[in-house]
């Protein structure tokens, strides 16, 4: 299962990729493959504020309805638009194309987890 | 099948209506008339006889075989509360005549029916009242909500929070976000609220919990009397998602056990038709401390025993339905609480856990059964390694089976939900987990064959993420 080393993470299967001052933020393969088949995703709007911790959108499948949940604190600067017409871009690349939102940080995040600590709460999920 | 509106054939015609005495050019302002004609079908009497006898044989229904779907209390519907609800006198009352001067006297049976269904809830399940108003379950825990709501804000408590565990009803984490609350999630442990997470969760800001229990697992919330304690020390509310009260009939009041408000599911537990979206019926009970919040109007008793509609509360939250419900269902539940008394209530729940029990002792040597408990009215299980839980769902249906629930709850993996209900006997049970293993085994030995199931119903296997990704709910008329 795919992990990448480059991104921390959350518990709650959200990945975040800081880059300087910005991070993007999408789902893991591991919730991409948890939930099936995507059919909507519904994001904050540029501008919206996010808070660790917080919710900040929801994604749905044929099988559940998920709330997203902010790995970073900091302002939406830019909106995967693409996944309102095509969700199930996040099931096909999580990592890549499926990004949901970038943000502007207002603060360094803390308590992220990294690639290992995140395969280890995939595994103890996926038993 | 095609709908009516593709059967329709230009000029063709089931009946005459008859003319009208004036032009409608002549009777409403200009702005208000069509442009044209609507295109209403145009077919035969006999068209739409076959069009609906046909659609009610592709229908599946408890009257025609097995329906495990947990959660639901799929149970059979009395035929005699049927009757019941079908009687003149009852079916062609119009609901304003309660309202107007001079006819309440044709409404003092429907009235007074409505005052005795109120108390004979509040007998059931130890409230102090009852409104019969909310028209569906979801409906009830609305109501509720803003029943809690209204408490607090009438004490001048700040209270903006609501706190729904991960094990109880699917539908409560909705209802309170609509009541205006923000809703905080706690994790289960072993299948049950844990305490140490209500714990943390717990702040003056909280306004209530909604428990379900038996829980959506079909354990029993085992915590309660520490989890009321924890509640009362913030002066947060408890209510109960009537979901499961089928399991604590006669075995359980919730108001004696420290809950505020319920609500119920006429059309599962006391054995009304499920309507597919309606008529249901969420009736909703409070504790004393609740009450002056009711919706109105409420049924009230004269001195001289004439009942009449009260609207005089003013605390009350106003109207949530159109006069006074689901009055037809609230009938056959009534009957049927009647015609069972509290011995057959009590039997209703005791037969219930059987037969989930008896199911679950069927199917634990080829499905996954966590949590090794005894259970209430209902189980889950998840798919053995290597089968989807939807697969084996549709191979029951190749088998002349409704599915049980699947994928819900959320917590268990590739979950499998099944509550028999008290109505089904150990010959359909026995059948049934014999179908159900049957499916696991070829499943396991060939996992392609269950890929394309159903074969046999009347339309193959539905592709859901189309459905969801390209929702079609219009039609042009």
């Amino acid at each position: 299962m795919s992990i990448p080393n480059d991104l921390q993470y959350n518990k709650t299967h959200e990945w975040v990729r800081l880059e300087g001052g910005e991070a993007v933020i999408g789902i893991s393969h591991f919730a991409q493959e948890s939930l099936g088949d995507i059919t909507f995703v519904d994001l904050p709007e540029v501008g919206a504020s996010l808070e660790q911790g917080k919710e900040f959108g929801a994604v749905e499948s044929v099988k559940a309805a998920g709330d997203l949940y902010a790995p970073v604190s900091g302002e939406v600067i830019a909106v995967n638009e693409a996944l309102a017409d095509a969700p199930e871009t996040v099931n096909q690349s999580p990592f890549g194309d499926g990004w949901m939102v970038r943000v502007k940080l207002a603060q360094a995040p803390s308590g992220l987890l990294n690639a290992a600590e995140y395969a280890k709460v995939c595994a103890e999920e996926a038993h | 099948m095609k709908t009516l509106f593709a059967q329709s054939v230009p000029g063709r015609t089931g009946c005459l209506p008859p003319k009208p005495e004036h032009a409608a050019a002549d009777m409403l302002p200009a702005g208000l008339l069509r442009k044209s004609a609507p295109r209403l079908p145009e077919l035969s009497e006999l068209d739409v006889v076959r069009h609906f006898t046909n659609l009610s044989r592709q229908n599946y229904g408890v009257d025609g075989n097995f329906y495990p779907l947990g959660s639901c209390t799929m149970k059979y519907n009395a035929k005699f509360a049927e009757y019941v609800a079908s009687l003149p006198g009852f079916c062609n009352l119009h609901p304003l005549m309660a309202q107007l001067r001079g006819t309440s006297q044709m409404t003092q049976g429907a009235l007074e029916c409505i005052w005795e269904m109120e108390r004979l809830l509040c007998e059931i399940s130890g409230m102090d009242a009852y409104t019969l108003q909310p028209m569906a379950g979801a409906h009830g825990e609305f109501t509720g909500a803003t029943l809690i709501a209204a408490y607090h804000r009438d004490k001048g408590n700040n209270k903006t929070k609501i706190i729904c565990p991960d094990s109880a009803h699917g539908t409560n984490p909705a209802s309170a976000t609509l009541a205006g609350f923000e809703v905080v999630n706690i994790a289960s442990r072993d299948g049950i609220i844990d305490p140490e997470a209500l714990e943390a969760a717990l702040s003056e800001d909280v306004a209530a919990l909604m428990m379900t229990c038996p829980n959506t697992l079909g354990l029993f919330e085992t915590h309660l009397p520490r989890i009321v304690e924890k509640l009362r020390r913030v002066d947060a509310l408890l209510y109960y998602d009537g979901a499961n009260m089928n399991a604590i009939l006669g075995k359980m009041r919730v108001g004696d056990v420290g809950f505020d408000v319920v609500h119920w599911n006429l059309h599962k537990t006391l054995g009304t038709p499920h309507g597919g979206g309606g008529p249901g019926a969420g009736p909703v009970g409070v504790c004393s401390r609740l009450e002056p919040f009711l919706p109105v109007g409420r049924v009230a008793r004269q001195a001289d025993g004439n009942f009449y509609l009260d609207y005089d509360h003013p605390k009350s939250i106003g109207y949530i339905a159109p006069f006074y419900g689901n009055f037809g269902i609230m009938l056959r539940a009534y009957a049927y609480v009647l015609r069972l008394g509290g011995e057959g209530l009590t039997r209703v729940a005791e037969h219930a856990v059987l037969n989930a029990n008896y199911l679950k002792k069927l199917v634990e040597h080829f499905l996954v059964v966590p949590f090794g408990r005894i259970c209430a009215h209902e189980f889950v299980s998840s798919a053995p390694e290597g089968l989807r839980a939807l697969d084996i769902a549709k191979g029951l249906l190749d088998r002349g089976y409704h599915a049980p629930t699947i994928y819900f709850p959320l917590i268990v993996k590739e979950c499998l939900m099944a509550e028999p209900t008290e109505t089904e006997s150990k010959q359909t049970l026995d059948a049934y987990a014999a179908a159900l293993e049957e499916i696991v085994k070829q499943g396991l030995s060939d996992p392609r064959s269950l890929h394309d199931a159903p074969h046999t119903t009347p339309v193959r296997r539905l592709d859901e993420t189309a459905a969801a990704r390209n929702m079609v709910l219009t039609e042009d008329m």
